[in-house]
């Protein structure tokens, strides 16, 4: 418990580190952490495969592209754009309209607690997550990897050579 | 075109095959030439000269520090000429002329002498035209010395103190007009006594 | 698990991590003496016999160097780099496992830091966040070549990423595991002949050793710290231990990646006969069965480092005889070759295992 609280702190630090500084690299790297202290909760949660996984997609591949596009673009204090008084707003009108649905959806869920007798300590493991991902879900998750191939065919379409085309 | 020579290697670019283009054969050819390097090591004799301890033999012909010889009493034979100075393409050499007093004759071998005779090794190239230019066969580059490295310029001028070679036969350098037997011995004997 | 058999594991652990510590160190060493005798050289043979203090040397001349900031720089960020860099590489040795199992009385102690049932997904995702040291260490030098290096490492790694993880899945279609223990033990079944994942993926081999390279940053693809183009790479602006760390944590990712080879394709601590021998050992030699097995099992630790010596000396020996790529070379690689010859692999793989080719594989520990 004291570690699941620990952990939720550091992640609702780290959170608010990312909108909070200055810095965009700073940002990310708060980023960075997030997601790792919400790896820690899905070891908490024994799930094993989930934990990797979010390490290996969000922080090992989708954050360094973001840092990389960030240092390329070397965004730092002096250089951001002052927002129009406007846009702040709208983006406080939106967030907190997010946070009103989720709150919203969130409201009705009674957790159930954990019974000793009844639970599986196995049921976050890869293989059990592989049966139910390949058996019950096999649809869902076959058409997501179609919208995933179309993506991929799309940004190798888009970054194709053109005949006639400079490239540097 | 004909070349002058024929020797020239006529390239024609084809396109590469298979096992060019697979790029894995080249690697492995890489490989094994440099894994045959790795075992000669233990089994050639190596070519590093492991520098402190062994060195290097010097050339016979090898032109390091100089030497001021004396002659076969003692003497030094200098007479500050200075025809080594005028030959000395780097300027590398200063000195001061003197004229010997009574009683130094066996100092000095000539009337006039060389009350101080610099190099600076910084300046000077090794080149040996003093050597060359010297009426007196007095200065030499010696082929087994080097003017060594040191910390300070200063050091690196070389007064008479370092440069003129010891009496004694048995010190003196290898270059230059060397004693013979008979030389050498009185010359001990002229020493003991004195 | 026992308190008692936890202790022993966290002793494990201790070991494991001095002993990547020691090899990185030694690695040091050994890179310059393997490249002395492959350039028909003497080596290092100064400090102490055959030279064999020489990394406590090279230690105190980086401990007592100067410790330098450049003008500019993001101070936290430019030492948290070089400590990312090391963090990221320690941590993935401990799943690997370095032997089986040693039985004293009741005690088990596993020779391995920590069993998990994820386990090449863990070492591959911890190797994706070591790009990270790189990135922020470049970053926060506040000088083009560092940030030049650093976007190249992470545009490396990001490639490279890909073919390994295809790689792999092959060895996972066989294996049906992810846990590196289950793969290693999967390559030796008692009583039939002893084969190696690397006898049945061959060509998954040989494209994980190349993003092995290209992932450590090793020679032919040490763009990063190109030092014709980019002065040192990311780690341009460094002096001093901080320098130290980034040298240190590329040996300790080569030992990493040559262990996480020898575990998944060249069987790990399985050697050939072991079976026999512990039956021979028990039955014409008096032993108890526990006792053969843990001779096995130190004989298994023998093995498995006798694999990874030979895959460090292998990193070595390409170093110092292949050329670097161009970048775009590197590119083109990584994305046109390796990654469509690792689809055709799994495809293949898939192929035979639904005919039969591969046999399945029994879970007979
Ligand atoms: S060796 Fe050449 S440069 Fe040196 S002092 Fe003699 S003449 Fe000058
Ligand atoms: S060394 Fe020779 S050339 Fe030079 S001053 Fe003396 S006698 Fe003349």
């Amino acid at each position: 418990m004291s570690l699941f609280l620990f952990l939720s702190f550091v992640a609702l630090l780290s959170a608010l580190g990312v909108v909070l500084a200055k810095n965009p690299v700073h940002s990310v790297l708060f980023l960075i952490l997030t997601f790792f202290t919400l790896s820690a909760h899905y070891l908490l949660l024994n799930a094993q495969f989930l934990a990797a996984v979010n390490i290996i997609v969000y922080a090992g591949a989708i954050m360094v592209l973001f840092l990389f596009v960030i240092m390329f673009l070397n965004l730092n204090e002096e250089t951001e754009p002052q927002k129009p008084m406007l846009a702040k707003v709208a983006a406080t009108v939106s967030g907190g309209l997010l946070l009103l649905v989720m709150v919203a959806a969130l409201r009705g869920v009674e957790p159930t607690g954990y019974n000793a007798a009844t639970f599986d300590s196995q049921i976050g493991m890869v293989d059990r997550l592989g049966m139910v991902l390949f058996k019950e879900y096999s649809l869902p998750f076959e058409l997501a990897s179609i919208l995933l191939l179309a993506a991929m065919v799309g940004s190798v379409m888009l970054g194709k050579r053109e005949t006639g085309e400079r490239n540097f | 075109m004909e070349s002058l020579s024929n020797r020239a290697k006529k390239l024609e670019k084809k396109p590469m095959t298979l096992a060019e283009r697979a790029y894995l054969p080249a690697i492995f050819q890489g490989l094994s030439i440099t894994m045959q390097h790795f075992f000669r090591a233990a089994t050639k004799k190596q070519i590093t000269v492991r520098y402190p301890e062994e060195t290097r033999p010097f050339s016979p012909v090898f032109r390091g520090l100089h030497v001021l010889k004396r002659d076969e009493q003692g003497r030094e034979r200098c007479t500050a000429c200075g025809l080594c100075a005028v030959a000395c393409p780097a300027e590398a050499i200063t000195m001061v002329a003197g004229e010997r007093k009574k009683g130094e004759q066996n100092l000095y071998r000539e009337e006039k002498y060389a009350v101080s005779y610099e190099i600076n090794m910084l300046r000077c190239i090794f080149c040996g035209l003093c050597e060359e230019a010297c009426p007196k066969a007095a200065v030499y580059l010696q082929a087994d010395k080097m003017a060594p490295p040191r910390y300070e310029r200063d050091e690196f001028i070389y007064g008479k103190d370092r440069l003129v070679e010891p009496v004694s036969p048995d010190n003196r350098s290898k270059r230059g007009i060397q004693l013979t037997p008979e030389q050498a011995d009185k010359l001990r004997t002229q020493m003991q006594s004195a | 698990m026992s308190l008692e058999s936890l202790g022993w594991q966290g002793l494990v652990i201790l070991v494991v991590f001095g002993i990547s510590l020691l090899i990185a160190t030694y690695c040091t060493y050994a890179e310059r003496v393997i490249a002395a005798f492959l350039q028909d050289r003497v080596g290092p043979d100064r400090a102490g016999p055959f030279g064999i203090v020489q990394p406590l040397a090279d230690a105190v001349k980086l401990f007592t160097k100067e410790e330098f900031f450049p003008s500019g720089a993001n101070k936290a960020l430019f030492i948290f780099g070089p400590c990312l860099a090391m963090i990221t590489a320690l941590m993935s040795s401990a799943v690997i496992p370095f032997g089986n199992f040693l039985k004293f009385g009741e005690t088990v102690v596993h020779l391995q830091g920590i069993e998990i049932n994820v386990g090449m997904l863990y070492v591959f995702g911890i190797v994706s966040l070591g790009v990270y040291g790189i990135m922020i260490g470049g970053w926060a030098s506040n000088n083009k070549f560092s940030l030049l290096g650093a976007i190249r490492a992470a545009s490396q790694n990001i490639s490279y990423e890909l073919a390994m993880g295809l790689a792999l899945i092959a060895v996972l279609m066989m294996s049906g595991s992810l846990s590196l223990r289950d793969i290693t033990l999967q390559q030796s079944v008692p009583g039939e002949w002893h084969f190696w994942n690397v006898v049945k993926q061959p060509l998954g081999f040989i494209i994980f050793i190349v993003c092995a390279f290209a992932e450590t940053n090793r020679t032919p693809f040490d763009l990063p710290e190109c030092e014709t183009e980019l002065v040192g790479g990311y780690h341009t602006e460094y002096s001093s231990m901080k320098m130290g760390l980034y040298l240190f944590a590329e040996y300790v990712n080569v030992f990493v990646a040559s262990a996480v080879m020898s575990v998944i394709y060249f069987g790990g601590f399985n050697f050939p006969f072991q079976y026999e021998l512990r039956s021979w050992l028990s039955s014409s030699q008096g032993l108890s069965i526990d006792a053969a097995q843990n001779i096995i099992a130190i004989l298994g630790v023998v093995a498995v480092f006798a694999k990874i010596f030979a895959f460090i000396f292998f990193f070595m020996w390409v170093r110092w005889t292949l050329p670097r790529f161009r970048y775009d070379q590197l590119m083109r690689l990584g994305w046109t070759i390796l990654i469509p010859l690792a689809i055709f692999n799994i495809l293949l793989t898939g192929g035979l295992i639904t005919t039969g080719i591969i046999p399945e594989i029994k879970q007979w520990w």
